[in-house]
């Protein structure tokens, strides 16, 4: 493992996307766009108190998710890794790389949308603002990290967005967005303690409402870490050097 | 060590790729600092014998040695370059930005940098995105990546694609150059006129190695005065069992 060459691939990949400032922008206000619809689509119910913490969780989430799986498949496709694979670059190099770079982004992502919906559109917030800050990022990180272990899985541009109804939308299902998780049948319950963006909305629900005390947050943020780990171990593992 | 002579070694090498047969029961020796030539139509496994040196290609069966270690074995990442078929560099990136990218990935410093740019002869775009040249400057700036670090064994898939003359030609003088210093070079192309400038001449043909010989030899064989007419002379001469079409 070298930190250099790590850093070099996350200052290639920002770099990449620099020159791209259309996808930068589209990047950073999208989520807030979809955030400040669904507050206006409910502004004469209290619906947007009960889901608005959850869009935190939901639009970073998937948006990562697509961009970090495409940024990677066009890697691939491109025959530049290829290239980098027959060169002294680690599998892990590559994956954290690539990790830190859109974790970045989905760093200023997730705390504008963050600001957006906190400022703008007016979601009451009785916990700690940081500690939502912190889910909202670990929740955009987890995206990315998923992307990136989605897209060794994918050959061509349209097998990695029927990865978006295969991975992301059972999550957004069963995440106590359409029904707390409570009420639902035990199996889908079970199921749903499973899924690492169920975990992401119980913690942003907790601290919206500050129902919960910053350990079962903590909590909920280790496990959204550890798939995000385990997201990072498979891809890197996945990847493989040798192809057919 | 018998090996350690040899840049290149390869016992009995097949490779799968798909339903076909892409490399069959190949055998192949390089000494350092040959030139060598690798022709053959269209389909006949050049690339795939490519990626089977560098350590990217899921082998069947075989044993390929580059210089006395096995194939893509970690310490070989810094000894081989390798240049792909498609012009592999990111198009959305400056020429400058691709080399200085995979010059940190290989640990080389920035002199290593000037030193392929002036080699590639692309001073003039280096600040220039790599989507926006045209093909054959972006096939240089693929060579130029894989020119970094000087390594010992250049493994190049049709390099000069897109090249008008006087820059292949240049383009072989380095090749020559780089092969009188002690680098051994394995080049994939399809322009016969270029085939009389290596040292030793591979023709493939559905996987298998056809012939083996030098650019003089190849022309007294065959009764002709140029490659392109020897290169056919030599497929008629072997029919294969298929028979595919150049695009
Ligand atoms: N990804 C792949 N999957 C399945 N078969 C493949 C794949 N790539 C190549 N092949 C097959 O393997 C054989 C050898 O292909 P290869 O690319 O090595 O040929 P080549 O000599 O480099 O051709 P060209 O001169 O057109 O580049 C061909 O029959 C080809 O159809
Ligand atoms: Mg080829």
């Amino acid at each position: 493992m070298s930190i250099r060459r790590t850093f070099s691939t996350t200052g290639r990949v920002l770099r990449q996307i620099s020159h791209d400032p259309r996808t930068v922008a589209l990047l950073l206000v999208v989520p807030s766009l979809l955030i400040g619809l669904v507050a206006w689509l409910f502004s004469d119910t209290d619906v947007f108190e009960q889901v608005g913490p959850a869009m935190l969780a939901l639009f970073p989430f998937i948006i990562m998710f697509l961009v970090t799986s495409i940024a990677t498949l066009r890697e691939r496709r491109s025959g530049t890794l290829e290239r980098l694979l027959s060169m002294p670059l680690a599998k892990l190099e590559f994956i954290l790389g690539y990790t830190f770079a859109f974790g970045l982004l989905a760093v200023l992502q997730a705390s504008i949308a963050v600001a957006f919906a906190v400022w703008v559109c007016g979601l009451e917030i009785d916990g700690p603002l940081w500690l939502l800050l912190c889910v909202a990022l670990a929740d955009a990180v987890l995206g990315t990290t998923l992307g990136l272990f989605a897209s060794a899985f994918a050959r061509t541009e349209f097998q990695v967005v029927q990865f978006m109804p295969l991975i992301v939308f059972p999550q957004v299902l069963l995440g106590g967005i359409f029904l707390p998780r409570e009420d639902m049948p035990d199996v889908l319950y079970a199921i749903s303690d499973w899924l690492p963006l169920s975990h992401a909305i119980d913690a942003l629900n907790a601290v919206a409402g500050d129902t919960e005390d910053a350990a079962y947050v903590g909590g909920k943020l280790l496990i959204i870490g550890a798939f995000a780990l385990g997201a990072v171990i498979l891809g890197a593992i996945t990847l493989r050097r040798r192809t057919a | 060590m018998e090996h350690s002579a040899l840049a290149l070694r390869i016992d009995g090498l097949t490779v799968r790729r798909g339903r076909n047969v892409a490399v069959r029961d190949l055998d192949l020796s390089l000494a350092r600092g040959e030139l060598v030539g690798l022709l053959g139509p269209s389909g006949s496994g050049k690339t795939t014998l490519m990626r089977s040196i560098v350590g990217v290609q899921r082998l069947e069966s075989g044993t390929v040695t580059v210089l006395g270690q096995s194939a893509g074995s970690p310490p070989l990442r810094h000894r081989v370059g390798y240049v792909t078929q498609d012009v592999s560099v990111y198009s959305d990136l400056t020429v400058r930005e691709n080399l200085s990218y995979f010059a940190t990935v290989l640990g080389v410093g920035g002199a290593e940098i000037d030193r392929v740019v002036a080699a590639t002869d692309l001073g003039g775009q280096l600040k220039q995105l790599a989507g926006s040249l045209s093909g054959g400057q972006v096939s240089r700036v693929s060579l130029a990546a894989a020119l970094l670090g000087t390594p010992e064994l250049l493994v190049l898939d049709e390099p000069t694609v897109g090249l008008d003359p006087v820059l292949r030609s240049e383009l072989w003088g380095l090749f020559r150059e780089l092969a009188r210093g002690g680098v051994t070079l394995l080049v994939s192309s399809h322009v016969m006129d270029e085939a009389t400038r290596c040292d030793r001449l591979l023709l493939m043909r559905d996987g298998e190695i056809l012939a083996d010989t030098t650019p003089r030899q190849l022309l007294a064989d065959t009764g002709t005065s140029d490659a392109e007419e020897a290169f056919l002379v030599l497929i008629e001469r072997h029919p294969g069992e298929r028979t595919e079409e150049r695009s």
